[in-house]
C-alpha cells in the first residue's frame, strides 16, 4: 500500500498508509501493535470512502487523469479474454493515440476501438497523450466499417483530453473527420457501447461517442470544454481552472441527469487506478450484459432508437405564441 | 465578439436599447486574450473589422482589415461588405445574408418559437442567462442561427444561416435543434438544404455537454438525409471553428467557403501554444483549405447565389 496517488486530497490516507506500512514493516508484532493496524486500516477504508462520496468536480477531474489509472489497453488486457490488435487507417498512417482490433468477451466476438494515453513516458509521447490525429479517426472508422460489414458490435473506450490540435492535425482535416466519425456511427448498422474511461475531451471524446449505450465510470468526466480551456476564456485565467470544472456540470452524476449517458460503472473504493483489476471486472459485466441486450435488437430498431437518442438531447423553450 | 460592434453592417439594432447594449454590453467572450485546448474553440479574434471606439457612432470611413485601407462605409455595404480596393469580406448578419442569398420576401423562417434556457445555472463572471438577454437585444435574434425555407433563384430550399456575432456564433440546444428539425424537415420534403456557417465558437460552452451532443444530433441527421438522397450545400464563413467546423460545416456534398475565411478545429493559438512552431501565413483560411482538399470551391459573396443555383441545377434537385 505505498503512495502511488500524488492526490493533494488525500494527503489524509497518505499519512495513514504510511503508518500502517510502518507497523507492517514490524516482523514481531505485539497484540497492541495488531490492534493498532487494524484500527489503521478500517480509518483508511473510511477517510477514503468519505473522501471519494464528496469529489469536487475539479478532483474528479485529477482522479481521472491519475497517471495510474486504468487505460484502454489495461482493460484489453483484464478484461476481454483475447485482443488482436489491427493496425493503421489504410490511408495515411497508424495513430497510436486511437487502438482498435478484434476482441473476445465472454460469448461476444466484438470490435474494440479505444483512445490510448501510454504508460511510461515514452509510450505516452507516441500517443501524444490520448490526442489522436485525423489518421486516429479514419483509422477508426475503418475498422467500424469492418464491424458493420462482419456484424461484430463496437466497443468504444473513451479516454482523451481531446484530439490534437496541431499544424500537420489540421492540414488533414480534423474537424472534417471528427463529422465524418459522427455521421458514420450515427447509422452504422451494428450494436455500438462507448464507455468514457478516464477523460471524455469534447469533439475528440465524441468522434468515438456515438452509440447505442453510453456510459460513464464513476470518476470519469465528459466536458464539452477542459476546464483549463474554459477558464482561460470565460475568466482570463487558467487558474480558475476549478470553478470552471465546478460550472461545466460534467461528472458522471451531472450527465445522467442530463440525459446524456445511460450508466454510471461504480468504481472500487478509492478509484479505478487502486484496483485495475476489480475495475476490469465491473466494466466486463457491464459490456457482457449490454451486449446480451443490444445483440437481440433488430438492426432498424437499434438505429431508430439510436437515433431518437440523441435527437432528445438538448434543452430549450418552446413558446407557444411565436411563428 | 469583436466583430459585431465595428463592421460596416453591424447587427441590426432594434431600438435604442439595443445601441446602447451594443455600445457597452459587447464583447461577451474575449477570445483574444484566451488559450485554449484541444478541442478547436477558437481563441483569438477572427481577422476583425476595424475597431470602434465604444459609444462612438458608426463612422463613414472605416480601415480594412484585409489591405488596411481606409474606405468609405456606404460603398463597403453596397458591395455586400466586399471591400472594393482588396475585396476582403467583412462580416455579414444572418438577416443580411438572407437577403442576399434568398429571392426577395422569400424566406419564410422556421422554428423561432425555439428560446434558449440556461440548463446548467452557468455562471462565470456574468450569468448566462443575461448574457442570453443581452445579446438577443443586441443582435435582434433570438438565438445564433435563423431557419426556415426560401427560394434560391425561384429554386425552392431549406435555408439555415448561423450569426458569428451572437455568442460566437456557438452552437448550443437551439441551434442544434433549429438545424436538426430543418434537416428532418427538408428530408420530407425531398428539398436541398443549404447552411452558411460562421462560427468562432464551436459548441457553445455555456451549455456544457449538451452543446456538445448537438454536434451528434445533427449530424444524425445529416446522415438520414444523406441516406435519403439529399443534396447539402455548406458554406463557410469567416470564422468557422471548433465544434461547428467538427460537424454540420463539414458535412456537405459541397462545401463551398468565402475568400479567407479562418476555418478550423483547434484554435491557432492553442496550435502555436502546443506545437512552439511558427505556423504558415495562410494556415486554416480557405485557400488553405483548399490546397489540402477539403472543400469544393472557394465563391465570392457576390457570386455565391448563382453558385448555389447552378449546383441544384448539376444535381437534378
Ligand atoms: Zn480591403
Amino acid at each position: 500500500m505505498s503512495d502511488t496517488s500524488g492526490l493533494d486530497f488525500e494527503r489524509d490516507v497518505t499519512e495513514l498508509e504510511s503508518q500502517i506500512a510502518a507497523i507492517e514493516r514490524q516482523t514481531v508484532r505485539s497484540e497492541e501493535a495488531e490492534s493498532r493496524l487494524r484500527e489503521l486500516r478500517l480509518a483508511r477504508v473510511d477517510r477514503l470512502r468519505e473522501i471519494y462520496m464528496n469529489l469536487s468536480s475539479w478532483q474528479t477531474v485529477q482522479v481521472a487523469r491519475h497517471k495510474n489509472r486504468p487505460y484502454t489497453r489495461d482493460y484489453l488486457n483484464l478484461a476481454f479474454d483475447e485482443f488482436v490488435e489491427l493496425h493503421g487507417d489504410k490511408f495515411f498512417g497508424d495513430d497510436r493515440a486511437m487502438l482498435s482490433g478484434f476482441a473476445k468477451l465472454d460469448r461476444f466476438k466484438v470490435m474494440v476501438i479505444g483512445h490510448q494515453k501510454g504508460r511510461t513516458y515514452k509510450e505516452r509521447a507516441a500517443c501524444h497523450f490520448g490526442c489522436a490525429h485525423p489518421e486516429g479517426y479514419r483509422k477508426a472508422m475503418q475498422k467500424m466499417r469492418m464491424a458493420e460489414k462482419y456484424r461484430l458490435p463496437l466497443i468504444c473506450f473513451i479516454d482523451t483530453p481531446g484530439a490534437f490540435p496541431g499544424k500537420e492535425a489540421e492540414e488533414r482535416g480534423q474537424a472534417q473527420v471528427i463529422a465524418e466519425s459522427m455521421f458514420l456511427m450515427s447509422r452504422l448498422r451494428t450494436p455500438i457501447i462507448c464507455v468514457v474511461i478516464g477523460e471524455g475531451g469534447s469533439g475528440g471524446a465524441l468522434g468515438i461517442g456515438v452509440g447505442d449505450r453510453v456510459a460513464m465510470l464513476e470518476n470519469s468526466y465528459y466536458s464539452v470544454i477542459s476546464p483549463e480551456g474554459c477558464a482561460g476564456i470565460l475568466w482570463k485565467s487558467h487558474e480558475f481552472a476549478p470553478k470552471a470544472a465546478e460550472a461545466l456540470r460534467f461528472t458522471a452524476k451531472d450527465l445522467s441527469k442530463f440525459g446524456v449517458i445511460d450508466k454510471i460503472i461504480p468504481e472500487p473504493l478509492g478509484g479505478a487506478h487502486r484496483d485495475h483489476h476489480q475495475m476490469a471486472m465491473r466494466l466486463k459485466n457491464y459490456l457482457s450484459a449490454t451486449l446480451g441486450e443490444l445483440t437481440t435488437q433488430p438492426t432498424d430498431e437499434l438505429l431508430s432508437v439510436r437515433y431518437e437518442k440523441f435527437r432528445q438531447m438538448g434543452e430549450l423553450i418552446e413558446e407557444p405564441s411565436v411563428g | 465578439m469583436v466583430s459585431a460592434q465595428s463592421n460596416p453592417n453591424p447587427p441590426s439594432p432594434t431600438g435604442p436599447e439595443s445601441a446602447l447594449a451594443a455600445a457597452g454590453e459587447v464583447a461577451p467572450i474575449t477570445p483574444g486574450t484566451a488559450s485554449s485546448v484541444a478541442d478547436g474553440r477558437l481563441d483569438e479574434p477572427p481577422a476583425s473589422p476595424v475597431q470602434k471606439k465604444r459609444g462612438v457612432p458608426e463612422g463613414l470611413w472605416i480601415k480594412c482589415p484585409g489591405c488596411s485601407e481606409t474606405v468609405y462605409r456606404k460603398e463597403v455595404a453596397g458591395r455586400l461588405n466586399v471591400c472594393p480596393k482588396c475585396d476582403y469580406h467583412f462580416y455579414v448578419s444572418a438577416t443580411d445574408r438572407v437577403a442576399q442569398v434568398l429571392d426577395d420576401g422569400t424566406f419564410e423562417p422556421m422554428y423561432e418559437e425555439l428560446r434558449p434556457t440556461d440548463p446548467l445555472n452557468f455562471a462565470d463572471r456574468r450569468p448566462y442567462s443575461e448574457r442570453l438577454i443581452a445579446e438577443q437585444r443586441r443582435t435582434g435574434l433570438t438565438d445564433a442561427v435563423l431557419t426556415g425555407i426560401g427560394m434560391i433563384r425561384a429554386r425552392r430550399v431549406a435555408f439555415a444561416v448561423t450569426d458569428s456575432a451572437f455568442i460566437m456564433g456557438s452552437m448550443g440546444s437551439v441551434v442544434g435543434e433549429r438545424l436538426a428539425r430543418l434537416v428532418e424537415h427538408a428530408t420530407q420534403q425531398c428539398l436541398p438544404l443549404i447552411i452558411i456557417s460562421g462560427s468562432g465558437g464551436g459548441a457553445r460552452m455555456h451549455e456544457g455537454i449538451l452543446s456538445l451532443m448537438q454536434m451528434a444530433k445533427v449530424s444524425a441527421a445529416l446522415a438520414r438525409y444523406h441516406g435519403s438522397g439529399g443534396l447539402y450545400i455548406s458554406v463557410l464563413t469567416n470564422p468557422t471553428m471548433g465544434g461547428v467546423a467538427a460537424s454540420f460545416a463539414s458535412l456537405g456534398d459541397l462545401v463551398f467557403a468565402e475568400p479567407k475565411a479562418l476555418i478550423g478545429f483547434a484554435g491557432p493559438r492553442t496550435i502555436k501554444a502546443t506545437i512552439g512552431i511558427e505556423l504558415p501565413e495562410d494556415f486554416q483560411t480557405s485557400e488553405f483549405l483548399l490546397k489540402h482538399g477539403y472543400i469544393d470551391r472557394i465563391v465570392t459573396r457576390p457570386n455565391l447565389k448563382s453558385e448555389i443555383a447552378r449546383a441544384i441545377d448539376y444535381c437534378g434537385k
